[in-house]
């Protein structure tokens, strides 16, 4: 238990998606003028991550990493020394451009009213570099089971929530003050988010 | 996005105009546009906001950054030319798979030819060259340019952006290396006597918020001398 909730708490604040590895800014960026669509685009990222991160996890440890295959036969030295990781990228992209389909299928039939509200986002998570980039850091890590990744699929997904929620108030707030004409809009966004990744960089002292 | 195209259809309409369309050089003013216009005025990262992803994380050194955008160069002028010859057989419901599918191959060629002659870089990039498929500067000019020009124009707008890309990754490098470290592609540039006489390298410079900052002064400078960039809030 204690394991899964450092990993937790590891994922939302030291390893955070955007403070830390500047992981998902362009939607970030893009979809943070109000509180109430970075809202919605987070909760979307929180499950897609949360989804893509273990089904990969599962892929990348019967199927590509090296003598992943010897289930097939344990004997067999052909099976034992094959390597097929680098065909990761493609199957990791695959599942995530197939997963977002799916989700956005199975919102738009059943919760009608939520994909009204997030529509235009989900097509967007796919090319979303914090969903790619939780199954890469997933391969890097090398998890020993498959909670533990559902565990960091799930707390990068809130942090990435916390990071998008943050900016989008401060930004509502930032539009009543005199920023220079050069400055505004995108140019102090970039900067606000980096006193912000200061205020993260913090959270780097703590072990555990 | 949106002021672009409307742009490039104003372009095809006087295209239309002159007749003498088959005779046009290969680098006319108007191709040469799509080459030099990315670097500034329809800048990637510090105007269009696409590609932040990759450009802040590995700019600490000028090496990294350099790799980078020549990786980012090949693979965007590959898969332009790529989609813009398939551009009339894409059925348009599975277009963003197959966009996928196709940089996805390309990343995968360029990321096995760095493990393979330039490991120590390689190394250093980690994840991030596996990250150029959801780069969204290739996915955007896929959407936006590949889909619906010919293909040396195509080819023309990738290498374009994906310069204007690198631009921005070699600048902010080249001060975080500088000041971060003291050095230059690896090189000590700044000289022992300096040390000596009390100055330090300012390690906030190695610290990823960095990035950041510097890329919003580069905005900063970009737009007060390009005053047709400032936002209306």
């Amino acid at each position: 238990m204690e394991t899964y909730f450092n990993l937790f708490v590891k994922s939302i604040f030291i390893e955070n998606m955007v403070f830390a590895y500047f992981l998902g800014m362009c939607s970030y960026l893009a979809v943070s003028k109000t509180v109430q669509t970075g809202l919605g685009l987070g909760l979307a990222v929180v499950f897609v991550l949360s989804v893509t991160v273990p089904i990969n996890y599962l892929l990348y440890e019967y199927l590509l990493s090296p003598g992943a295959l010897k289930w097939i036969d344990p004997n067999d030295p052909q099976f034992v020394e094959l390597d097929l990781s680098f065909l990761s990228f493609i199957m990791f992209i695959a599942v995530i451009a197939s997963m977002v389909q799916l989700v956005e299928m199975i919102v738009e039939k059943f919760v009608p009213a939520l994909y009204g509200s997030l529509g235009i986002f989900l097509p967007l998570i796919a090319v979303n570099c914090a969903i790619l980039g939780g199954s890469l850091f997933m391969q890097q890590k090398e998890f020993s089971n498959i909670f533990e990744s559902l565990t960091y699929g799930f707390g990068s997904g809130i942090g990435w929530l916390l990071a998008i929620v943050a900016i989008a108030a401060i930004r509502e707030k930032i539009l009543y003050s005199n920023v220079p004409a050069p400055l505004r809009g995108l140019g102090i966004t970039f900067i606000v988010t980096g006193l912000m990744a200061i205020g993260f960089l913090s959270f780097m002292g703590i072990k555990i | 996005m949106s002021k672009e195209s409307n742009k490039s259809i104003t372009k095809k309409k006087s295209s239309l105009l002159f007749i003498n369309k088959e005779s046009e050089p290969l680098f006319s003013k108007k191709n040469r546009v799509l080459l030099t216009d990315p670097l500034d005025d329809n800048n990637p990262i510090t105007v269009q906001v696409l590609g932040i992803c990759s450009a802040l994380a590995i700019t600490v050194q000028l090496e990294p950054a350099v790799v980078m955008s020549l990786s980012v160069v090949a693979v965007m002028g590959a898969s332009n030319v790529i989609v813009s010859l398939l551009r009339n057989l894409i059925p348009n419901r599975i277009r963003i798979i197959v966009q996928l599918v196709v940089v996805a191959s390309m990343v995968v060629l360029v990321d096995q030819i760095l493990k393979a002659y330039a490991y120590d870089v390689y190394k250093e990039l980690s994840i991030f060259i596996g990250l150029i498929i959801t780069n969204c500067i290739v996915m955007g000019r896929l959407e936006a340019f590949a889909l619906g020009n010919n293909v040396w124009r195509s080819f023309l707008d990738g290498i374009g952006n994906a310069a204007g890309y690198g631009l921005i990754l070699i600048v902010v490098a080249f001060f975080r290396e500088l000041f971060g470290s003291g050095k230059l592609y690896g090189f000590q540039v700044i000289p022992e006597s300096f040390y000596e006489l009390g100055y330090e390298n300012n390690g906030l410079m190695l610290l990823s918020p960095m990035a950041l900052i510097i890329v919003g002064i580069y905005i900063w400078f970009q737009r007060s001398k390009n005053r047709k960039l400032i936002e209306k809030n």
